[in-house]
């Protein structure tokens, strides 16, 4: 499945445009991880106040807060510019040109990981200098997160893609919360231990259980299970070819029911 | 070799035939009018031209390469312009052009798009927002767009429905130029029937999802003792089984 860098880089290029063009875009890459920080920095401040002095609420609970605010932005970064190509009826005009369904996802993985990057630089520079946190103090092991954490994100970014195809525009209220529905199953404040048993069961499906509880299995113990690691890249990786492979499914049938010609049409 | 060729092309909803075993072709310097009632089956035709839309048989095919397994090649070599299909609202003329430019792998593609923007009267838009221009500059952009990778076939739906009488001509002019001059061919669906008899070198009255009349638009008419393209067009809407007893 041969792909052209040229195309991929039109539809990367049409997201920057857009950006440049309507500064209130940088809003949704930029205010809610701001806002997270803040939010997460004030209360683990005053959580520390309650604790023993020798120990730090801030790396457990802020730099969890920061590792699910990266996957959002990832999960996003995919959707949103899929979500403006909906809204502005562009869908027509890009898949009534040559551009593959392969070339398109892969300008909006671009744009995801241009806008991931920029987010979760910013909260980073905020928690280093309000809350002095540094998310680096997980050391080596911060890289293989992000990159799980990012392919799952790209991957239900996809997913979110394939209900807009199949349900039409209205499919954005499905969107926005899939973080907020699958959070509470991932553990990212606390042990999934704590969970009821069916709850647990979803848990173990889901790569970012590993990432929360490995990160916390770090910064309180000093050292994490490879095979956690191992078991959460596997999931990422498969969620990331299962999204892949329903969209393309989806994006097929709409070709066929001709839902992709009538953009605005709503299926339900 | 024809820029397009359609061959017993069908499309099925469940129960409902949309298209029936349509075929048709399009020559190089030809323009091709495709006629018909809403509801005929002209713009489910040209989605499944455009590979919009699957066909539940036959098949099309855009300067010799199959839309269905040679897509992108295919692609490539057409373009279209339709007034249900306006380049995005929130992207400025020049950004349109570009991103599409790019899609289509126009060659100097900055020199193109200012040639472009010249033979549209567009250059003054160049830094507006598209959704901030009247339909007509907006139908304008759509066929800049339409002609920027000078497509084999070119594909019009109603591309004249949103112009003032002054515009609608020189836009009509600039087709012709455009399929006279060049390597390439025109299909364009239009209401308009006294613009169809101005420029289309042929046309292709749809009914139910079947051709039902072939011709040259000047003289078809008569042949059907009708006094001119329009009330032919009606009585191909309102009787089209009266046509096949005269």
């Amino acid at each position: 499945m041969s792909m052209n860098t040229t195309r991929i880089y039109a539809v990367f290029l049409r997201y920057v445009y857009l950006l440049r063009g309507n500064p209130q875009r940088f809003f949704q890459i930029f205010v809610w991880a701001t806002i997270d920080v803040v939010l997460w920095g004030f209360i683990t401040k005053y959580l520390n106040t309650l604790g023993s002095p020798e120990f730090s609420f801030t790396p457990l609970f802020l730099g969890a807060v920061i590792l699910w605010s990266f996957l959002i932005r990832a999960q996003q970064g995919v959707s949103t510019p899929a979500l403006e190509d909906t809204w502005s009826h562009n869908l027509l005009n890009y898949f009534a040109s040559p551009l593959k369904v392969s070339e398109y996802m892969s300008g909006l993985v671009l744009a995801s990981i241009a806008t991931s990057i920029a987010g979760f630089s910013l909260v980073l520079v905020l928690a280093y200098l309000f809350f002095g946190l540094s998310i680096f103090s997980l050391g080596l092991m911060l890289f293989p997160f992000l990159l799980i954490l990012f392919a799952f994100g790209i991957a239900l970014g996809i997913f979110a893609i394939a209900m807009i195809t199949r349900y039409g525009p209205s499919a954005e209220w499905f969107i926005w919360p899939i973080p907020a529905v699958i959070e509470p199953f991932c553990g990212v404040l606390y042990p999934i231990s704590v969970l009821p048993h069916w709850m647990q069961v979803i848990s173990y499906v889901l790569p970012p259980s590993y990432i929360f509880s490995g990160m916390r299995d770090a910064l309180l113990n000093g050292h994490f299970a490879a095979g956690n690691l191992l078991a959460a890249a596997v999931l990422g990786v498969a969620y990331l070819l299962a999204a892949y492979w329903f969209y393309v499914r989806i994006h097929r049938s709409a070709i066929r029911s001709g839902s992709i010609a009538r953009y605005s049409a709503e299926n339900i | 070799m024809p820029v397009l060729e359609v061959k017993n092309l069908r499309k099925e909803y469940g129960n409902t035939v949309a298209v029936d075993g349509v075929s048709f072709v399009v020559r190089k310097n030809e323009i091709v009018g495709l006629l018909g009632p809403n509801g005929a089956g002209k713009t489910t035709t040209i989605n499944m031209v455009l590979s919009l839309l699957e066909p539940s048989a036959g098949s099309v095919s855009i300067d010799g390469n199959d839309v269905r397994s040679e897509r992108t090649r295919a692609l490539s070599k057409t373009n279209f312009a339709a007034v249900y299909a306006q380049m995005p609202g929130n992207l400025t003329v020049r950004q349109s052009l570009h991103v599409f430019g790019l899609l289509y792998g126009v060659k100097q593609l900055h020199a193109r798009i200012d040639v472009m923007l010249r033979e549209f009267e567009l250059e003054r838009f160049r830094n507006a927002k598209c959704g901030m221009l009247s339909s007509g500059e907006q139908t304008r952009v759509s066929l800049a767009k339409a002609m920027l990778n000078e497509p084999k076939l070119l594909l019009l739906d109603e591309p004249t429905a949103s112009l003032d009488p002054s515009t609608a001509q020189t836009v009509r002019e600039r087709i012709r130029d455009f399929a006279s001059g060049g390597e390439g061919g025109v299909l364009w669906t239009s209401h308009n029937m006294h613009e169809v008899e101005a420029v289309c070198d042929r046309v292709l009255f749809l009914s139910h999802g079947k051709i039902l009349l072939e011709g040259n638009p000047k003289t078809l008419p008569r042949e059907y003792g009708k006094a001119n393209l329009e009330e032919l067009f009606l009585t191909v809407a309102r009787e089209p089984l009266s046509l096949s007893t005269e």
